[in-house]
């Protein structure tokens, strides 16, 4: 089953990165892909731009919102996600348990809704 | 690293310490006193070829150090500048130039007020001198964010108060096993995930702590324990595979790490007290006696396991001795043990599944044994134990 990491990280903790602190970063999430890849449950991953980069959109009522910033303003911000594929909850939480997003902020797990082929 | 660089790299490791530890303790603040030092450093790289080494290095250092801190802490008073470190005469070669203070120093990377996942942190940097960077990239966590964290930490160290010295006997055995229990962490973390090499400094650590409190039996048992753990780190791994250590080729355990161990925990033994360390070093013993034995001793195993589950439950130690049951009592007590512990165990924890595996593949239960295999497969994140497991399920596809 497909299962998806969204990385919650406070924004502060990663805030006026030099070039160098931002390879020692890659470097350290490099791992962690390296690690999914050779265990065969990679699938997908993305580091997003800061979250005041954020544009929500929402056509709900039949009038256009487009709102300038994230849905949610809350410390910790959506920062990325991984998409693995593994069979089950317990496995997605071992890998959970490893992404390094987790040791600073927070993750969420969710499965797909979509089943798996 | 050949060993005489080790040697250089420890020795040099032992001065970094022991300079830091006795600086921020004057100044109580950790952040300036390693600024100073790494003035030092650079102004000793960039002398020291020319000149020649100072006869006393760590003297020389110190001095150079000390006097950064003056001129950035001019106007305060907390530092004291005068009388403090008396001129050295060139030939003191004395190892007690100025005092050991990294027990202290230890103390307040420990400190209760701190966040406890700090506390590796903050003695590998402060210790041993490792950049914030180098530790990140070990635990596989946000090098910027663990950056920004030590910093905030140092300064609450320096702006809460928080004092360098050693607690009164009412309080030390507990602030020592905090301690103690940080550095059975960075060895646990390490032996989770063999890749990252950070046994050394788990090591190093445990082994400071026995010189720093030689009466504790539970720091002496904790360095035991470590290095008998370490002495097997070359035949753990086998071309990428996880060796079980009843199958590890004992010809390539460390004989210098197992004497090593053997003494200390022969000490150990000496003190009153029996801890859980002191009992999973003795774990250890039985396993490493194989090499002179030829055989393992279960049943010494088995009374070991009983008597740390009564002082330290854990998971871990209850399928350890199921499968220690499985061996000295054959496969179905094993299995009747595993059976014992299903509820404990839960559904997520991998050493239940590969034990549960390879009990069954040994009562030739195939179809039972392959699916156990796949559960722990799923749930091992390290490569050598995912190989490990994937071997032994093919050989029972193809048996």
């Amino acid at each position: 089953m497909r299962y998806t990491f969204l990385l919650y990280t406070d924004p502060a903790d990663l805030a006026d990165m030099t070039p160098a602190d931002w390879e020692a970063e890659k470097e350290v999430y490099g791992a962690y892909i390296g690690a999914l890849n050779e265990a065969g449950v990679f699938v997908d991953t993305d580091w997003l731009q800061p979250v005041h980069t954020a544009t929500t959109l929402s056509l709900k009522g039949g009038t256009k919102q487009v709102q300038d910033g994230p849905f949610a303003d809350t410390k910790e911000t959506l920062g990325g996600f991984f998409v693995i594929d593994v069979p089950d909850l317990d496995a997605a939480m071992a890998w959970a348990e490893k992404c390094p997003a987790v040791k600073v902020g927070k993750v969420e797990i969710r499965a797909s809704a979509m089943g798996s082929e | 690293m050949t060993s005489s660089a080790r040697v250089a790299d420890m020795a040099a490791r032992d001065s970094y310490g022991r300079l830091l530890a006795y600086l921020s303790s004057r100044t109580h603040d950790i952040a300036l006193a390693e600024d100073a030092l790494a003035d030092a450093f650079v102004q000793a790289l960039d002398l020291w070829p020319t000149r020649g080494v100072p006869d006393n290095p760590d003297a020389w250092l110190l001095t150079t150090a000390r006097n950064r801190l003056t001129d950035r802490q001019r106007h305060q008073t907390r530092f004291p500048t005068k009388d403090e470190i008396p001129d050295m005469p060139a030939d003191d070669t004395s190892p007690a130039l100025f005092p050991d203070e990294r027990l202290a120093l230890l103390m307040v990377c420990a400190h209760p007020s701190i966040a406890s996942d700090l506390h590796v942190p903050l003695m590998l940097q402060t210790v041993l001198g490792l950049e914030a960077k180098t530790i990140a990239r070990l635990f596989l966590v946000s090098p910027t964010a663990l950056t920004k964290r030590l910093g905030r930490a140092k300064a609450k160290i320096r702006d809460a108060g928080i004092p360098f010295h050693i607690p009164d006997a009412a309080v030390l055995p507990s602030r020592a096993t905090t301690i103690h229990e940080a550095i059975y962490g960075l060895h646990a973390y390490d032996w989770l995930n063999p890749a990252d090499d950070l046994g050394d400094e788990a090591l190093y650590l445990a082994d400071l702590m026995t010189k720093l409190m030689p009466e504790n039996s539970e720091g002496l048992a904790l360095a035991a324990l470590i290095a008998l753990s370490h002495a097997r780190a070359n035949a753990r791994i086998v071309n990428q595979t996880l060796v079980p250590t009843e199958d590890q080729d004992t010809s390539l355990w460390d004989k210098r790490l197992i004497f090593y161990g053997r003494q200390t925990l022969a000490r150990a033994y000496t003190k009153a007290t029996v801890g859980r360390f002191q009992i999973e070093a003795a774990i250890e013993a039985v396993h490493i006696a194989r090499k002179d034995s030829g055989r393992t001793d279960w049943e010494a195993l088995n009374k070991l396991y009983y008597a740390l589950l009564q002082i330290a439950p854990s998971l871990g130690a209850l399928v350890a001795q199921a499968a220690v049951v499985g061996r000295l009592h054959g496969p179905q007590a094993g299995l009747d043990a595993l059976d014992a512990m299903q509820d404990q165990a839960g559904t997520g924890f991998q050493p239940y599944w590969a034990a549960r595996a390879m009990i069954l593949a040994e009562l030739g239960q195939v179809a039972e044994a392959i699916t156990c295999f796949e559960k722990a497969i799923s749930l091992a994140t390290d490569s050598a134990t995912i190989t490990l497991l994937t071997n032994r399920r093919d050989a029972l596809h193809h048996g």
